[in-house]
């Protein structure tokens, strides 16, 4: 008895680990929602924006990025893989930025991507077309999902008719036989039945429960409304200012910084109407009258577009803009050393903020997040002439390089990984 | 073999078994559990059904709160921003810390528009940026939540607001209208421009008061050199120094300048084996005589006849007074030194006597120190009071016919050694206007408040020395509604300007141009330094009368009382610091308190405590119990009752009590119960002000009062290699004899590579690819200031704990300075040295701590750094166990505030915390924190980190330079601070760094703390060597073999 006990115990627990297991790996790979969320930001199918246009993109260099251990290569570690390859060196030189590294992507999740790619670039450029009246087409993975399901439910529903039918059989001829069975007892009070789905709803909310928790408190994808609709597509996209004509602090200082209002206006004492741009959305789809939020920002500056001689800039009042990234006290975060002495792109951590209107978080800005590009990111190693004189001390990774142990010198290897390079 | 026994408290001393119990225990109790009973966890009180309960709580609470909304965080930016700020980026002020008459020359650290460092500013020459404790400290005084913040007056008996400044001048003007005779008191001012506003100021009377007076010197002075003045010293040019009771290095006159001259003939360097011998007469342990080669105690009232008998031996003129045996053996001793060593010899004196400080100089004459180690071309302007004058105004106000006494600076309801005669004649003052940052003593008896800035706040000048100038420029705008007092006398006196215009225009007409001027404020000081010095005129004029003086000095009764200051509190002006009041003293390692100290053998008689030959219950007793006995002690009709603190090397028949305690509740909670004014005991020879009583009756009360001492807090379980010590003499015998216990290490523990470092452990090594940080600390140099301890205060946001919780040896000090006594066991009282030791983390390549945390929150750094992650923490205290050192601290209590839960601060389980902290949680007292620290909260293990926030911003700024880094670009905050460079900090992996060629260069006295035990720590020290001649033999090879047992 107690034998069976203890192995009905680790057949529960052996059940349950491979639940577990399992479910992970069954997560239904849409290819569409990755690309949205990993590479609609640069890429689209057509047209090249930020990066190049992906439609197609396995015929090129004689299908080699066919092979998706290839792809997975460069994906993962673009500055690396760039430093061997022609082709890509040569992208990075016609869109001045290399890609971002996604580490955390799997073969799969590639394959997803790619099969979305392909099946979209096949439809042809009449995407807005197709994406209109596509709703069919474009369900139609999900439609086939619904199909398999209804199958395998009338099969479960087959299987335990089947069953109950043979049971009843048994029984019946167990009657005939004279052998005594007990009453069946119905499957709502089986517990075997009680058991599976207990354990099944357990390890579901635990699941959920983890992953929740450990969002806890990030906030990617944080779009709250700002006290002024300031358009950093506007800004930023479309008239080409460059980020550090208003976060220049980020150059010198571990805040980014945002500017004050009479920084504002050495440009919007000229700049009273918004005409020429695009039409402005908000997050509900409402329109936004530019002028109107334009005469906002004037009133936080104290400044009458009427009488403009008249205003100073001691007569401007902060605005109190909502924070979007927000990072525990017990981290230091410090942006000057990211880009002034890291050279990273904005975008690689803010997204495409260009494109814009109203910004929401981009990257999760979790440790394992921070963790996973310090371990990936190749300082600016000093070779002769090359690179940053400060790293030029470390004499180990020097030798290293020259009898060819190591390729490249990555944030981790001087120690950005260890605790205190951001806990202090 | 030596008899010298190095002992920390008188527990170790006397090997008693509680101590060797505490010893085993890194913490004195156990966690706050409520199940900390007999009965174990499942029967606790909370047993392990209220723990489900309270688990599915929580859960349900977690997943509610992870369906609430996070709070909104607003970015603001500025309206208007300033050119000159960048949000994040910390700007460097020159200003000068100003107290008094002192003046330290520093940088102030200003992040996002706040001031929240001082460091010291290295462009002046005569302190070469150095700080003290005091100048450290001062930066919290300014967001102190007790200060002023509007003027007011008093009506009826209460102080009521005075909405402007402007109604106040009229109040004012008005009250002193058609009364004559206005007097103007203050502290020593040494800034020329504001002596020129009030020479402006129509029949105004100034008056200058010292709390702790060098009248006697300046006094002796004009009788000897015509000058009423006092000269500078140069202690780096003496080979003897000869000290009366002048703790120069402490609170005597200039301690930052003396400290760094004093230790530029005792480090040793290179091989060098010369050092300067430093005798030091005193009645109690000062940390002057804690470093003095040799010391010979006497009573207070003897200080004349000695100094008589000194200057009798070298010119044989007078007549030697008589001196018991040693004494006269010591006074030959040190005339033999003198004279060997004309011309490179000093003697100082702090006494306040004129006769005494007449024979000082005729001594310091014969032996040829003027134009020498004593300069008359610069005079030191710190101290200008004459206590005379102060006698004299306080009896024309109780003649009444003083009609306005506006008061600066001084404090003499407090300090005045006639407080009660000052407090009754300032009644009789028609106008009386207290110019104040806090209200204090006397300025709650005036009428009318002008509160005054801080000077982080001001402009301004000092000349603490001639021809040194340092300027005060304002470093954040005023926090409340002040005014610079300088301001309220200009327009008082008619002049419509204020006094920063007119501090401006009389700088550029000085300098010549605007320019001129923005470069002094710039670098801060504006010295021209003479380098010929010169010898004054000497003449003997007032000989006969100061022997005459002298020879009819009383004797004193049995016991005698000295009056004496700490490096923190100095004479109490920054009393309302709670980082100066919880700085251990460094002699007797208590805070929060004043006490009367006395010798064993006093103690004995007085209390029956034998702390040496006693029962072992009664020293422990004494010892690890904060119950100290109180005694009273009574001098005429003036009584106060202390608690006693017994101390080795204090003269017998003398017990001596700190000044500065005791303060007016009015200036913040700090200072509740924070001892009692022992100012009640000076009194006043007719000319000058004595700090001492020639007798006075002390009784045991039988009461017990506890005093927070922090000296057996931690301990080395009777590991005998954490101080070395010698004398020069053994030094110079067997140079070697550190490095041979290194090499011994070697021999030992690494028999096949002779790699001790790598061989001695079955740990692999740490490798360092490209910085390795280390310090060295100089035990020579320390003289144990605390300008450290309160600079890591300030810069890793260390919190304040208050008495309460040091008392349960809950104190935070990431940085603390050990005190050793050295003596023979069996006559404790007379001591040979004490040895200072400043011990941090020690950074350990091989650290027991690491490899204890269950959780990995404490580890290596490629930089050979110990690591700590506060958030990673779950507080098991392993690490703290298990660090031989004794250096990492236990969060017991939320104490800053980080957790944000107010009861976080005051739960019965914590205890209930001490008002101080609360104060220290203030928004304002806040402001103080440092921006790049992380606060830390309650539960989690912190200690030094070797200021990595400063490591780091100085591989930043090099890597954004695109250059190497280079020696100084990081500096840690105990470094900067430190007046005397004992602590060197940097990479030793740069051959040409500072660190690395203190190592070199000082190979022999270079040693690590329990090196036998393959810490591998990146701090060494520098051996202590005192100057005397006793050969001691060492004892090194015993200890290998013992230690390798542990």
């Amino acid at each position: 008895m107690n034998l069976k006990r203890i192995f009905r115990k680790n057949l529960i627990a052996c059940f349950l680990v491979f639940f577990v297991l399992f479910n992970t790996q069954l997560v239904a790979q849409d290819g569409k929602v990755l690309f949205n969320t990993k590479c609609a930001s640069c890429h689209n199918v057509f047209k090249s924006t930020t990066g190049p246009a992906l439609g197609g993109f396995q015929e090129k260099e004689n299908g080699k990025w066919a092979d998706t251990k290839e792809l997975l290569k460069w994906v993962k570690n673009p500055a690396a893989y760039m430093a061997n390859d022609a082709y890509t060196a040569g992208l990075k030189a016609q869109f001045g930025s290399v890609m971002s590294s996604f580490s955390d992507i799997t073969e799969n999740e590639l394959v997803a991507i790619t099969t979305y790619i392909n099946q979209t670039y096949e439809k042809g450029p009449g995407g807005a077309v197709a994406t209109v009246q596509g709703s069919e087409t474009e369900e139609s993975p999900n439609k086939n999902v619904f199909l398999f399901g209804v199958i395998s439910l009338i099969m479960a529903i087959v299987v335990v008719v089947l069953m109950q039918v043979n049971s009843n059989l048994k029984k019946l001829s167990d009657d005939v036989e004279g052998i005594l069975t007990p009453e069946p007892t119905p499957f709502y009070k089986n517990k075997s039945y009680i058991s599976i789905a207990a354990i099944c709803f357990f390890v579901a909310s635990g699941y959920f429960v983890s992953n929740g928790a450990i969002d806890f408190g990030r906030q990617k994808g944080y779009q709250p409304k700002q006290p002024i609709f300031y358009s950093h597509k506007v800004h930023a996209g479309i008239n080409q200012i460059s980020c550090l004509y208003c976060h220049g602090n980020a150059m010198e200082s571990r805040h980014a910084a945002i500017p004050s209002t009479n920084e504002c206006m050495s440009c919007h004492k000229a700049i009273v109407s918004y005409e020429k741009g695009p039409k402005l959305f908000d997050k509900e789809g409402k329109e936004i009258n530019g002028t109107a939020e334009i005469e906002k920002l004037h009133k936080f500056a104290g400044f009458d577009p009427k009488n403009p001689s008249a205003w100073k800039p001691e007569m401007a009042k902060p605005i109190e803009w909502v924070k979007i990234h927000n990072l525990p006290d017990h981290v230091y975060f410090n942006h000057s050393q990211h880009i002034k002495a890291g050279n990273v792109q904005c975008q690689s951590c803010h997204g495409e903020i260009n494109k814009m209107d109203v910004v929401s978080q981009f990257s999760e800005l979790s440790m394992g997040w921070c963790i996973n590009c310090h371990r990936d990111t190749k300082v600016n190693f000093y070779d002769k002439e090359k690179g940053n004189k400060f790293y030029s001390i470390y004499e180990k990774f020097h030798n290293d390089i020259k009898s060819g142990k190591m390729d490249s010198v990555t944030v981790g290897d001087i120690g950005g990984l260890e605790c205190q390079k951001c806990h202090y | 073999m030596s008899d010298n026994k190095y002992w920390q408290g008188f527990g170790e001393l006397a090997a008693t078994g509680e101590h060797e119990k505490r010893t085993q225990n890194e913490f004195q109790e156990d966690l706050p559990f409520e199940a900390n009973n007999e009965k174990g966890w499942l029967d606790a009180a909370t047993p392990r059904r209220d723990f489900l309960k309270y688990l599915g709580f929580s859960t349900a609470a977690a997943s509610l709160a992870a369906g609430c909304r996070i709070p909104v965080k607003n970015a603001i930016p500025f309206g208007n921003k300033p050119a000159e700020i960048s949000p994040g980026v910390a700007k460097y002020y020159a200003t000068t810390y100003v107290q008094d008459g002192d003046a330290i020359p520093i940088v102030a650290k200003v992040r996002d528009g706040r001031p929240i460092k001082i460091e010291g500013n290295e462009l002046s020459v005569f302190t070469k940026g150095g700080t003290n404790a005091r100048a450290q400290a001062s930066v919290l005084d300014l967001y102190d939540t007790y200060r002023l913040t509007h003027p007011k007056r008093k009506v009826g008996d209460k102080f009521e607001e005075v909405p402007t400044f402007e109604q106040l001048d009229e109040l004012i003007i008005n009250a002193m209208a058609g009364v004559s005779n206005p007097v103007l008191l203050t502290s020593t001012i040494t800034s020329p421009s504001t002596k020129a506003v009030i020479a402006k100021y129509p029949s105004l009377k100034h008056i200058q008061y010292d709390a702790d007076s060098f009248s006697g010197m300046l006094l002796a002075n004009e009788t000897c050199f015509g000058k009423r003045a006092i000269p500078s010293y140069n202690f780096e040019k003496a080979k003897v120094i000869v000290s009366f009771g002048a703790d120069f290095l402490g609170t005597w006159l200039s301690p930052v300048e003396f400290s760094r001259q004093y230790v530029q003939q005792r480090k040793l360097k290179g091989g060098n084996l010369e050092m300067s011998k430093h005798f030091q007469f005193e009645s109690y342990l000062s940390t002057t005589g804690a470093s003095a080669d040799e010391r010979i105690t006497h009573r207070p009232s003897e200080t004349g006849a000695l100094v008589l008998a000194l200057y009798s031996v070298l010119d044989g003129s007078v007549s030697t007074p008589i001196l018991d045996k040693k004494q006269k053996a010591s006074i030959d001793k040190v005339a033999a030194e003198l004279k060997a060593h004309r011309g490179n010899a000093l003697v100082v004196c702090g006494s306040n006597d004129v006769a005494i400080q007449t024979i000082i100089n005729g001594i310091n004459e014969l032996i040829n120190a003027y134009g020498n180690a004593i300069d008359w071309s610069t005079t030191i302007n710190c101290r200008q009071g004459i206590d005379k004058e102060m006698n004299e105004l306080v009896d024309k106000m109780e003649a009444g016919q003083v009609g306005t006494l506006m008061i600066y600076g001084a404090n003499p309801a407090y300090d005045y050694h006639a407080a009660e005669k000052f407090t009754s004649a300032l009644k009789k003052v028609k106008v009386t206007i207290s110019f104040t940052e806090k209200l204090d003593e006397t300025s709650e008896l005036c009428t009318f408040l002008v509160p005054t800035h801080h000077y982080l706040e001001s402009w301004g000048e000092t000349e603490p020395k001639s021809n040194h100038i340092s300027f005060i420029q304002p470093t954040i705008h005023p926090l409340f509604k002040t005014r610079p007092y300088q301001t309220s006398l200009l327009k008082w006196s008619g002049n419509t300007n204020d006094y920063e215009t007119y501090f401006k225009q009389y700088w550029i007409e000085k300098l010549g141009s605007s320019a001129a001027f923005d470069v002094a404020l710039q670098n801060g000081v504006l010295e021209s330094v003479s380098n010929n010095s010169t010898t004054g005129s000497f003449n003997k004029s007032g000989f006969n009368v100061a022997v005459a003086s002298i020879s009819s000095e009383k004797k004193g009764g049995n016991i005698e009382l000295v009056l004496y200051q700490k490096v923190s509190m100095g004479t109490g002006k920054q009393a309302g610091n709670p980082w100066l009041q919880e700085l251990p003293d460094p002699i007797t390692k208590a805070t929060w308190d004043n006490y009367a100290v006395m010798s064993m053998s006093m103690a004995k008689e007085i209390l029956g405590i034998d702390l040496v030959k006693g029962k072992e219950r009664e020293i422990n007793k004494y010892e690890y119990f904060p119950e100290k006995p109180v005694v009273k002690i009574t001098k005429d009709n003036k009584e106060i009752e202390l608690p006693v603190l017994i101390l080795p090397g204090m003269n017998a028949n003398t017990i001596a009590v700190a000044v500065g305690y005791g303060r007016t509740g009015s200036l913040g909670k700090v200072v509740e119960g924070a001892g009692k004014n022992a100012f009640v005991f000076s009194s006043s020879n007719g000319v000058t002000t004595e700090y001492f009583s020639r007798n006075v009756s002390v009784t045991n009360t039988g009461k017990k009062y506890k005093v927070a001492q922090t000296q057996i807090h931690n301990s080395y379980e009777d590991r005998k290699e954490v101080v070395k010590e010698t004398s020069l003499a053994s030094f110079k015998k067997d140079p070697d004899q550190y490095k041979k216990f290194r090499d011994d290490l070697a021999k030992s523990y690494a028999p096949l590579t002779g790699d001790y470092r790598k061989e001695g452990t079955l740990y692999p090594d740490h490798a360092q690819p490209g910085l390795k940080w280390g310090m060295s600390v100089d035990m020579n140099s320390c003289v144990a200031c605390g300008a450290c301890v309160v600079a890591c205060h300030a810069e890793n946001n260390v919190p304040v704990v208050g008495k309460s919780e040091v008392v349960r040896y809950h104190d935070m000090h990431w940085l603390r300075i050990d005190r050793y006594f050295v003596s023979d066991k069996e006559n404790a009282d007379d001591l040979k040295s004490v040895v200072f030791q400043p011990m941090m983390c020690q950074h350990c390549d091989n650290a027991p701590c690491e490899n204890v945390c269950p959780v990995a929150a404490t580890n290596h750094s490629a930089e050979g750094m110990n690591q700590m992650a506060y958030n990673r923490c779950i507080g098991t205290r392993y690490c703290a166990n298990n660090c031989p050192y004794k250096v990492r601290r236990f969060n017991w209590a939320d104490y800053l505030g980080a957790d944000s839960f107010p009861n976080n601060q005051d739960q019965k389980i914590v205890g209930k915390l001490d008002p101080v902290v609360h104060q220290m949680n203030d928004d304002l007292t806040r402001m103080v924190l440092n921006p790049d620290v992380t606060v830390r909260s309650r539960g989690v293990i912190e200690k030094c980190s070797f200021c990595v926030q400063r490591v780091q911003e100085g591989k930043l700024n090099a890597k954004k330079e695109n250059r190497v880094l280079i020696d100084g670009d990081a500096r840690t905050a105990c470094m900067t601070a430190c007046p005397t460079e004992a602590i060197v900090f940097g990479n030793v992996h740069d051959k040409e760094s500072k660190i690395s060629k203190a190592r070199v260069e000082n190979e022999q006295r270079l040693f690590y703390v329990i090196e036998q035990i393959h810490t591998l720590p990146n701090v060494n020290y520098l051996a202590k060597i005192r100057n005397t001649d006793d050969v001691e033999e060492v004892e090194h090879h015993e200890e290998v073999k013992t230690e390798a047992h542990h």
